[in-house]
């Protein structure tokens, strides 16, 4: 711990240890009681910086699992509140019976229920687009019995009474049907929910992890301090005195390594989703923003970063104070 | 629980008085110091520090207790991270005073102990003798009342160790109760001062 110190201490055996301005202004008047004495827990030592790096990687990895839990939260929630947001009515060809003005019907009948925002017939050539792949494209598809599709988009899922809507559209429109995609959320949405219960478990081991490594590596930072708590004791400090003196020390200690590993992660996560934004219009940009939205982490993200930091400081500090009583109860 | 190092001990430390308390290595003379230094509890018989039991005295009522005594270790128990001064002043410091209020106590203590230009050295460049010295004024920069010394001068050669007797001396003539734990004949013999003496765990006194 005190590798550097007698040579430091050589250099200074005698003289006082001031800086610079003192060549110029004489030394440094003590007694002026502006000065502060050394600090009680020095200030600078191999198991404090290591601490510090092990504090820094520990919240770095828990930040960055925060942001993907929030990121494919946020995402989840995306494609739930998308899809269930649009139904489609198919409208399918029967004999003797003019198709568009069935179609018409139905976006008439779908457009006076409440809830719905916007109902809309496909084109022939959106029908045609659909087609595309199984059909080859330049097709003539008026000769072909293919059903017309509406799109219709909800203003509030919640509001629409879906049975009754379908009940109307066969009672009224021959050969309608409602599609609610109802089979395909149950799923996504499982399968959603199943990503989000994954991400938090994994966040939480990932807690899990930070505390057991901040509380092992603050309890071996204190054992290179065990001599400072027992002379402390002997010179007749209080408990509570020596105890403040480590947790300020510690929480500042662990506030330096939290932020350090907040501060990586969250430049990590801006930058991803710079260089995302800028790749957007390409295909793999795409798919990406297909399935994570715009990557961004958003104010949630970078807040829980910093409670991150903040928390895992407030540990640092309550172990050293812990380790504190613990060495103390062990000299009584 | 091990055996018992000390047994059957009966004795007084009365205020403002002298003793060397010495006896063969391992005789328990260290075990004594702590048990007055109130960091051992005997496992029977009754110890009074100050008129009160050390059995029944309360964990948060220690500290103030120990800032009566002053103790120098054997192994001088210094902070390296810390200046002569700062070390000194360690035990004025945790009663949270302002340097400015202690601050020419100490110098003129350290000046006292010989260590009047070592004020800014770190441990680590004192030598043995001057870590000793400085080990003894932080035991006495709190003015206590019982002075408790475990071997104070085993690491200094005889001229140093007078130089160091005749401060506890002088330290008693003010009114310190002085208790040295020491093997050291020919220092008791530059004093005459009671000697208690440890064998095998049982105390003889010899006023």
């Amino acid at each position: 711990m005190n590798e550097t110190r007698p040579a430091r201490a050589d250099a200074f055996a005698a003289a006082p240890r001031e800086g610079l301005f003192t060549r110029f202004l004489g030394p440094r008047r003590r007694s002026g009681g502006a000065q502060k004495p050394g600090p009680i827990v020095p200030a600078g030592s191999i198991a404090g910086r290591s601490l510090t790096i092990v504090i820094a990687i520990m919240s770095f990895l828990a930040c960055l699992t925060l942001g993907a839990v929030t990121l494919v939260r946020d995402a989840s929630l995306d494609w739930q509140s998308d899809i269930t947001r649009e139904i489609t009515i198919q409208v399918r060809p029967t004999e003797g019976v003019d198709l568009d003005q069935e179609a018409q019907k139905a976006t008439a009948i779908a457009l006076s229920a409440k809830g719905v925002a916007s109902a809309r017939a496909l084109a022939d050539w959106e029908n045609a687009k659909l087609l595309e792949p199984w059909l080859g494209s330049g097709l003539d598809m008026s000769d072909l019995p293919i059903p017309r599709l509406i799109v219709v988009e909800l203003s509030d899922p919640e509001a629409v009474n879906l049975p009754a809507l379908a009940e109307r559209l066969t009672q009224e429109v021959k050969g309608a049907s409602l599609d609610d995609h109802r089979s395909w959320t149950e799923r996504l949405k499982a399968m959603a929910n199943a990503t989000v219960i994954i991400g938090f478990s994994i966040l939480a081991l990932v807690f899990v992890a930070t505390v057991l490594s901040v509380v092992f590596a603050t309890r071996g930072a204190m054992s290179s301090n065990r001599d400072i708590v027992s002379v402390l004791h002997y010179v007749g400090a209080e408990a509570g005195f020596i105890a403040r003196e480590f947790q300020r020390h510690f929480l500042l200690l662990g506030l330096k390594g939290g932020l350090w590993g907040a501060a990586a992660a969250s430049f990590l996560f801006a930058l991803l989703s710079f260089f995302l934004t800028r790749s957007l219009a390409t295909p793999e940009g795409d798919q990406v923003s297909a399935l994570f939205g715009r990557f961004a982490i958003g104010p949630q993200g970078y807040i829980g970063a910093l409670v991150i930091a903040v928390l895992i400081a407030l540990m640092t500090a309550v172990t050293s104070r812990l380790t504190v009583y613990r060495h103390l109860a062990a000299l009584e | 629980m091990g055996a018992e190092v000390l047994r059957d001990l009966s004795f007084q430390i009365a205020p403002k008085s002298f003793q060397f308390l010495t006896g063969p290595s391992g005789a328990g003379k260290s075990t004594l110091l702590k048990l007055l230094f109130m960091s051992l509890k005997p496992t029977r018989g009754l110890i009074t520090v100050f008129d009160r039991d050390v059995g029944t005295i309360r964990k948060a009522e220690l500290p103030a207790l120990r800032r009566r005594i002053g103790v120098v270790f054997q192994e001088f128990r210094l902070l390296d991270h810390l200046t002569t001064f700062e070390n000194v002043a360690m035990p004025l410091r945790v009663l949270g005073r302002e340097e400015i209020s202690y601050r020419a106590d100490v110098i003129e203590l350290l000046k006292w102990v010989g260590l009047g230009d070592r004020v800014h050295a770190l441990p680590p460049i004192l030598s043995g003798g001057e870590k000793q010295r400085a080990a003894i004024a932080r035991a006495l920069i709190g003015q206590p009342e019982i002075l408790l010394a475990d071997e104070p001068t085993g690491n200094v050669d005889p001229p140093l160790a007078k130089r160091l007797l005749r401060l506890f001396v002088e330290l008693n003539r003010l009114g310190t109760s002085v208790v040295i734990a020491t093997h050291d004949i020919g220092l008791m013999n530059q004093f005459d001062a009671r000697r208690m003496v440890l064998h095998e765990g049982r105390l003889s006194i010899y006023e």
